[in-house]
């Protein structure tokens, strides 16, 4: 297992390189040049220039590379041109937003995902397989962000149950928080719902298909609870691989969802940087996220290891 | 426990969240302010959260008049060469030092050299300011400048404290120290300012809340739900579609202000090699043309849902120095086929470079449509808005949708937009005359006088049209109607001063 | 983008006559045939738009603004006067084309390159594989974002820039299936008569794992339409004035209030597409997995 561990750390490092590669190579590159966009309206020629100082923009991309770098091993992440603050403030301020967002979205996925996969597996073929399948369905084939703005309108301003957004921290009003966050955490989790029932369903119906089972159900003998039981456990195994891989989903929906319900979390943090051109923040956040998601997988990789002794050639 | 006695213990719990309710005020934001430092600061929206945290020297009224602030009173020197200001001697800063002569200097000095300070152009002309006293300063000028005035009513009259500055340095942004009736709690990034108000703020009695939260909601359906819901008390830039529907429920006030800037779409005269290749950069007719095939009304009613008045120049025409002499045209196609004969293009062809703003898209398409009528085949390329700024002052455009805030002082919305080689002269219109009459009307400082200059600048500038100007926006603000006090200043920043729910 | 990626399906059957079978299987399951008549539905729309139309789709109309849906109009008017259901009848092309198109790059990116790893192995699967990581920690719509943005807004950057972020799902499929056959005795065989890599690759491998990229390519499909209303919603999909349902959305979020319908009928629509494209993409694997009936 040592082994194992030490062969998936070593990828980790070429990984994070490439990682840190593309992002920084897909901001630099954008047109328009940053320091016009953060001169503001004024656009004095004086500030553009002492901009362009302050941003290395003159000098060659690899040099540029290498200041960013040279700087994340330091601790240093930069800092927002736009707000003046470090970008590492600003990681630390909306990391736990955006991970209670991906976490509640998880739970609520599980919760629908999970049973409706169970259902549609044992009524195969009746109404409540295409029921369960279409109710998952529904939340992978909508735009999360236009659900957002219908379940704003109809939960915050036609019925006044739900705030229409300010996040507040849990641990001033847990009650507010969980009221904020109910929506949008919904809005995510349902994409990932659907994911997750396919998923227990396919997983569910291998076992279900074994041959005993077809006797009895041939026979008219409904499927025992200690069966579906079994299934579950099996299927539960690549459900923490799952899990793992849709976390970098979940950060990808939160973008957009995130703007619309107003979290002030990472996906809209990212977004106005990239529009803004603020290269340091989206450079510094993707490479957080993008480290935090391959941890993860290693973390779940590890964990399936552990669980399923099968896995260990 | 009698009843009696229970109800009276329970009263005041009942009244207690009404009256802590009352004392916060809840203000949505269009967009997340940039860094909260007077000097650096670039932003539109930043300007609203300034009215609560940084006083000025002066103010604007609705009238668009000088009014004191943190000055009391000015006065010109005979050669307009410098201007003597006399100070409050009542204020003190966020952080108890005192508010003086000296401060002022400071701070002029501040904006005008700090690295990367905004406020430079802005004040380019003060050579220097001389402390009198603790309440008098006189600035000195280079040559003179009446627009001084409007600039000291706006960010670069405002006043930080000197000992905060010289500690944070450029990092003064992140926990700013002023002399306006808030001070500075906390802020989120793109979540929310929180601002608490300061005890011994000058004008304390006119000021009626304990806290004030800015948080920015950048989509104005949501923004708008928010204030429906009841969390929010106030937003700006409500957007002009529902206006509508909101006056007739008559559940919230709605203010409409005529804005002190213009939308417009600016064309490429000379800016680079590009203008020349096109028939519109290129020859005055085919603008004359362009300008008399669109239909501003039209304009202001479909993309604007008639929430703004139709213009020709950089002011509107209700402000003072609007020069009545050229009036709005009106729509004319016969006449700009004819020029269009005449100057041999019946079908010119160019590209409109356009934000991805929902208004800016609209008018593109309306434009689009109008000016098919008199032949122009008019290409729509959305450009995001960073991208779009490098290419108009690379000249790498043919026209460009453009708006501009506004200033107080009409030599804001002229200066740098016609100056040779200004920063926002996009069009690269340069002419000496006009450059000569630009400057006088700086120097002159008698209204009459600077009105007669604007003429003259409006007869040469107008008909070249490198700015068509097309509309003069409202702002849109939208309340709760126990919110009194509320004052439609053309800037379009609320001010806090006033402010209170009516009980 | 990731919510497509499933855990590796089953390997292929080697006996002859597979496809045939999985078709009985798949017009067995309803939901599937649902889907496909669905999206043979949208794509008889799309070519037949401009007679299905009743009006032209950038024709504008200063009085008929925002109107509510009558006789005149049966999905109302968008908010410079533009009829919504011929709006939404030729934005059927751009949604289609978008997802179709999308994923094409991606499978013809995607393919070659997994391949390339699954058979070379050592280095440059190593290399590639670390690439596909970094590509896939980074969040797809960021990706999208920034490539689009990099390209400029318009309808066929949009597609670039989705094909291109979803390429490494199906370089990570393509590489994992090869991986699983390549020590099958039919390739050893067709290796050891002499033929070169590359014909091996595409006449003996390419048909085999052709079943798991059909399905994925059906799901990612959905995904992309999807892709391009987000990347629309952000102002950098299709540009005006040709409809798409993704930038009618950005559009209509601004009137939601006041005119819904700009925002109700070309929601609706991407609904509708994405599911018919999902239940088919389900359909599918049901239907070409040997292991379920």
């Amino acid at each position: 297992m040592f082994d194992y561990l030490a062969k998936r750390l070593a990828t980790i490092v070429p990984t994070l390189i490439f990682v840190s590669m593309l992002i920084f190579g897909l901001q630099q590159l954008l047109p328009g040049d940053p320091a016009h966009v953060l001169a503001g309206e004024e656009q004095d020629p004086t500030v553009i220039a002492y901009l362009r100082t302050k941003l290395h923009l003159d000098e060659p991309l690899p040099v540029r590379y290498g200041y960013w770098v040279g700087g994340v091993l330091k601790g240093d992440l930069g800092e927002s041109i736009r707000s003046q603050q470090p970008v590492l403030a600003l990681v630390e301020e909306k990391l736990p937003v955006t991970l209670e967002l991906a976490v509640m979205a998880m739970i609520i996925a599980l919760v629908i995902g999970i049973p409706a996969g169970v259902v549609s597996s044992v009524g195969r073929g009746r109404w409540w397989d295409y029921a369960a399948n279409g109710f998952a369905l529904w939340g992978l084939s909508t735009p999360n962000f236009w659900l957002g703005i219908l379940m704003i309108l109809l939960f915050s301003v036609e019925l006044g149950w739900l705030p229409a957004s300010g996040y507040v921290s849990p641990f001033e009003d847990l009650r507010a928080n969980l009221a904020a966050m109910i929506m949008p955490a919904f809005v995510l989790g349902n994409a990932i719902a659907a994911v997750l029932m396919r998923h227990t369903r396919s997983a569910m119906l291998q076992v279900l298909s074994a041959d005993y089972v077809r006797t009895a159900r041939a026979k008219g003998l409904s499927v025992p609870v200690v069966v579906i039981k079994h299934a579950l456990r099996n299927a539960l195994t690549p459900i923490i691989t799952l899990g793992a891989l849709e976390f970098g989903t979940l950060l990808s929906g939160a973008v957009l969802t995130e703007q619309v319900f107003t979290i002030p979390g990472f996906g809209k943090l990212i977004v106005d940087s990239v529009f803004n051109r603020d290269y340091s923040v989206v450079q510094g956040v993707v490479l957080v996220t993008a480290t935090t998601y391959i941890l993860l997988n290693l973390f779940a990789d590890l964990a399936s290891f552990v669980v399923n002794p099968r896995l260990r050639k | 426990m009698t009843f009696a006695r229970f109800f009276r213990l329970l009263l005041p719990c009942l009244l207690l969240p009404a009256v802590l309710h009352a004392q916060t005020l809840r203000i949505g934001l269009a967009e997340d302010p940039d860094v909260l430092d007077p000097s650096l600061a670039r932003s539109f929206v930043g300007r609203i959260v300034f009215a609560s945290l940084c006083d000025k020297l002066f103010d604007i009224d609705e009238k668009l008049a000088i009014v004191p602030q943190l000055a009391t009173s000015y006065e010109w020197a005979a050669d307009g060469k410098s201007l003597t200001i006399k100070l409050r001697s009542d204020v003190v800063f966020h952080d108890g030092e005192k508010f003086d002569g000296a401060a002022v200097k400071y701070n002029i000095e501040r904006h005008k050299n700090l690295p990367g300070s905004n406020r430079r152009g802005e004040l380019a002309p003060v050579s220097g300011v001389d402390v009198i006293d603790a309440t008098t300063v006189r600035f000195n000028l280079s040559s003179p400048f009446s627009p001084l005035l409007a600039q000291l009513a706006d960010r670069a009259g405002m006043m930080v404290s000197p000992k905060a500055a010289q500690a944070e340095g450029d990092k003064f942004g992140t926990k700013p120290v002023c002399s306006g009736p808030f001070r500075f709690v906390e802020r989120v990034a793109q979540d929310r300012m929180v601002f608490e108000r300061f005890a011994q703020y000058w004008n304390k009695d006119a000021i009626h809340f304990d806290k004030v939260i800015y948080t920015p909601i950048v989509d104005a359906t949501v923004r708008l739900a928010n204030l429906k819901a009841g969390q929010l008390d106030f937003i700006e830039r409500v957007a002009a579609s529902d206006v509508g529907k909101l006056e007739a429920e008559k559940k919230f006030k709605v203010a409409h202000i005529t804005e002190i800037g213009y939308q417009g779409i600016t064309i490429n005269l000379a800016k680079s090699e590009l203008a020349q290749k096109n028939p519109l950069g290129r020859d005055a007719r085919v603008r004359e043309a362009f300008e008399l095939a669109l239909d501003r009304q039209g304009l202001v009613q479909v993309v604007m849902d008639n929430e703004a008045t139709v213009g020709n120049q950089w002011v509107s025409p209700t402000n003072p120095y609007y020069v009545k002499g050229i009036p709005v045209p009106k729509r004319d196609i016969a006449r700009a086929k004819a020029l269009l004969k005449e100057a041999g293009v019946p079908n010119p062809s160019f590209t409109l470079v356009t934000p991805t703003t929902s208004e800016a898209q609209r008018l593109a398409l309306v434009v689009q449509a109008m000016t098919r009528e008199a032949g122009f085949d008019v290409k729509i390329q959305s450009t995001e808005f960073a991208t779009s700024l490098n290419m108009a002052d690379q000249g790498q455009y043919e026209a460009y949708v453009l708006a501009w805030s506004g200033r107080a002082d009409p030599d804001g919305n002229l200066f740098s937009f016609y100056g040779c080689k200004q920063p926002l002269n996009y069009p690269g219109y340069c002419s000496l005359e006009t450059d000569a009459l630009l400057a006088q009307s700086r120097s002159a400082r008698d209204p009459v006088e600077r009105k007669k200059i604007f003429e003259q600048i409006a007869a040469r500038v107008l008909k070249e049209r490198g700015i068509v100007y097309l509309y003069h926006r409202n702002w849109l603000w939208a309340y709760n109607p126990k919110l009194t006090g509320v004052r439609s200043l053309p800037d379009g920043l609320l001010r806090v001063s006033g402010l209170r729910f009516a009980s | 983008m990731a919510a497509v990626l499933e855990a590796v399906p089953p390997k292929a059957p080697l006996q002859a006559g597979p496809w045939r079978r999985a078709g009985r299987r798949l017009k067995r399951r309803r939901g599937a045939i649902a889907g496909l008549v669905v999206v043979l539905l949208f794509i008889a729309i799309a070519v037949f738009a401009p007679w299905l139309a009743p009006y032209d789709p950038i024709e504008t109309s200063w009085s008929a603004i925002r109107k509510a849906p009558d006789a005149a109009h049966w999905f109302g008017t968008d908010d410079i006067g533009r009829d919504v259901l011929s709006r939404v009848l030729w934005g059927t092309r751009a949604s289609l084309l978008a997802g179709v198109v999308s994923v094409s790059i991606s499978l013809l990116l995607g393919i070659p390159i997994g391949l390339a790893a699954g058979f070379l192995g050592g280095f440059v699967d190593g290399l590639i594989s670390r690439i596909v990581d970094a590509f896939l920690a980074c969040p797809f719509l960021i990706l999208a974002i920034a490539l689009a943005a990099f390209l400029g807004p318009s309808l066929t950057n949009a597609m670039i820039a989705i094909g291109v972020s979803a390429t490494p799902i199906f370089v990570r499929l393509t590489r994992a299936q090869v991986i699983d056959i390549k020590v099958e005795d039919y390739i050893e065989a067709a290796r050891a008569v002499g033929n070169s890599p590359w014909r091996v690759a595409f006449r003996h491998v390419l048909p085999n794992i052709a079943a798991p990229l059909i399905v994925q390519s059906t799901l990612a499909i959905a995904a992309a339409v999807i892709a391009e209303a987000s990347l629309s919603f952000l102002g950098l999909g299709q540009q005006p004035p040709s409809p798409s349902w993704g930038s009618m959305l950005n559009t209509a979020k601004d009137f939601i209030d006041s005119a819904p319908w700009m925002a109700i009928w070309p929601g609706l629509s991407i609904f509708l597409l994405v599911l018919s494209f999902n239940l088919l993409g389900d359909g599918l694997r049901d239907a070409l997995d040997p292991r379920q009936r």
